[in-house]
């Protein structure tokens, strides 16, 4: 690891204010300092966010503020996030180890990077590690990599469970920046797709604080997540499900889908959702959203796989959100 | 950096580099080598302690990141003589081969107790709410994060449910 100063951030100012003169923000350091040992990412100063007042979720606009420092395991286990916003407890306890969970925050789950093996490998050219050196995964192993949303750049997928769910329950990132303003930034407008500069991942600018997040007021309908992954704990989604339907009789009035493990981000696809809502529940609707979700899915050898396994899964959830077994 | 840790009920003052993790300290720094380093990445949870009441991987987190917390480890859990619950179920269900993930196997497993005890869900329990049973498939989710390369993971979770049970009654 490389030498860093280390700073303990006094109050949200402070840490904007240091962030914006280029120390890396640090808050439960999971995914950072793994990739600091292998010297992938190498700060020269880290602005340490562990203490400031950032760990409450409090009850907001008849939905929830969700603190950037609340861990995983206490976002999981509140009660009204089981109750009310299942489909994210699921997720939540889908994703990596009771260790991990219990240091590892929402902000910092929003942006931890990918697992792509080129991108932790520094021997390895890498577009978004080092912009413009290329990306052997085109023609390497891609059995994590994506099949939508990807570029000639780049096509590492978005590690994240958490931010599936939040996809999926229109959540919205509260950002404060270093002239001390806030704004809020829809999640489903927070991460940018490769294209040519896969090394910018997300709107956050220089100084950028993310504060909290915000859930809108419980959805109607019932939710889940369903995960697919290489073993039955502790690992990445090879394809994941978070989604929410409210029926009317055999009808789907209302529904949200995203997906993980398949994309450079969470992945929703409104033309998707449209062939699902106002259809009966039947084996030929679900047929037909997993043929728009999967019309532009561009694989590689080693991950063809995930077209007829979205499909599979998406079609698995359906039939247990509509209560039918149409499959 | 200088840096105070409440370590098994006992203030240690450190002065070590910004580079050294918790679990660097406590075996290079304060010889509390009882904590193992396995994968030093997270991934095989040799490492654990408790921080807190939580369990986490003390490789992956700084020591000055931990001023002023209070750290229990395998040492503090139990001494020959005077063994916690779950020390002395993995000594008579032989939850172990070479013995090396053990430490950290015994804290992930008594933090994990109270999670349960809690009413902390899992992702294979049946509901998010209610309580639940320490069934075979329970134990091996909530202790995932712990690899055993011996795999005596049989005889690991028979010590955790008897260790469970004693804690349950």
């Amino acid at each position: 690891m490389k030498p860093f100063d280390y700073i303990r951030a006094e109050d949200t100012g402070h840490a904007t204010s240091a962030a914006g003169q280029g120390a890396t923000i640090i808050a439960g350091g999971t995914n950072l300092l793994d990739l600091m040992k292998l010297e992938v990412l190498q700060p020269d100063a880290l602005i340490d966010i562990n203490r400031l007042d950032l760990k409450q979720i409090t009850e907001a606009d008849g939905g929830l503020r969700i603190g950037a420092l609340v861990t995983n395991s206490d976002l999981a286990a509140d009660m009204r996030v089981r109750t009310d916003y299942p489909v994210l407890s699921e997720a939540l306890l889908a994703g990596a180890s009771g260790q991990l969970r219990n240091k590892a925050t929402t902000a910092g789950n929003l942006l931890q990077r990918t697992r792509c093996y080129y991108f932790y490998d520094t021997a390895m050219p890498c577009n978004k590690r080092e912009p413009g050196t290329g990306c052997q995964a085109m023609e390497g192993a891609t059995r994590l990599h994506a099949i939508l949303g990807g570029s000639d750049q780049c096509i590492a997928t978005h590690p994240s469970d958490m931010a599936v769910a939040m996809r999926a329950l229109a959540a919205v990132v509260e950002i404060e920046a270093a002239n001390g303003e806030t704004r809020h930034v829809p999640l489903s407008d927070f991460y940018l797709l490769p294209g040519d500069t896969p090394h910018i991942e997300n709107v956050l600018r220089k100084g950028d604080l993310i504060t909290a997040v915000i859930l809108p007021a419980a959805p109607k309908g019932a939710q889940t997540y369903r995960k697919v992954r290489d073993r039955a704990s502790y690992a990445f989604a090879m394809v994941s499900v978070a989604a929410r339907i409210e029926m009317d009789g055999d009808t789907v009035k209302d529904a949200a889908l995203a997906f993980g493990g398949i994309a450079p981000q969470p992945w929703r696809d409104a033309d998707a959702e449209n062939a699902l809502i106002g259809k009966p529940a039947t084996k030929e609707t679900f047929n037909a959203v997993a043929d728009i979700l999967l019309k532009n899915a561009d694989p590689k050898k080693d991950n063809a796989f995930k077209v007829p396994l979205a499909r599979r899964t998406l079609i698995a959830t359906l039939n247990e959100l509509c209560g039918k077994d149409v499959a | 950096m200088k840096t105070s840790l409440k370590i098994n009920g006992e203030v240690h003052d450190l002065d070590a580099d910004s580079r050294t993790t918790l679990l660097d300290a406590l075996r290079n720094h304060l010889d509390l080598t009882g904590t193992k380093k396995g994968c030093d990445h997270g991934q095989c949870g040799a490492c654990t302690v408790i921080v807190n009441g939580r369990r986490i991987n003390s490789c992956l987190s700084l020591a000055c990141m931990h001023d002023g917390d209070e750290i229990t480890t395998i040492e503090g859990l139990g001494q020959p003589g005077n063994l916690s619950d779950l020390q002395a179920a993995f000594v008579k269900h032989d939850g172990y081969q070479c013995g090396y993930c053990t430490p950290g196997q015994i804290c992930s497993a008594t933090a994990m107790l109270q999670e349960v005890k809690d009413g902390w869900p899992s992702h294979v329990s049946d509901s998010l709410t209610g309580t639940y049973d320490l069934t075979e498939a329970e134990i091996s989710e909530r202790m995932s994060g712990n690899l055993c390369r011996c795999a005596a993971y049989p005889n690991i979770v028979d010590a955790i449910r008897d260790a469970a049970g004693k804690v349950q009654s």
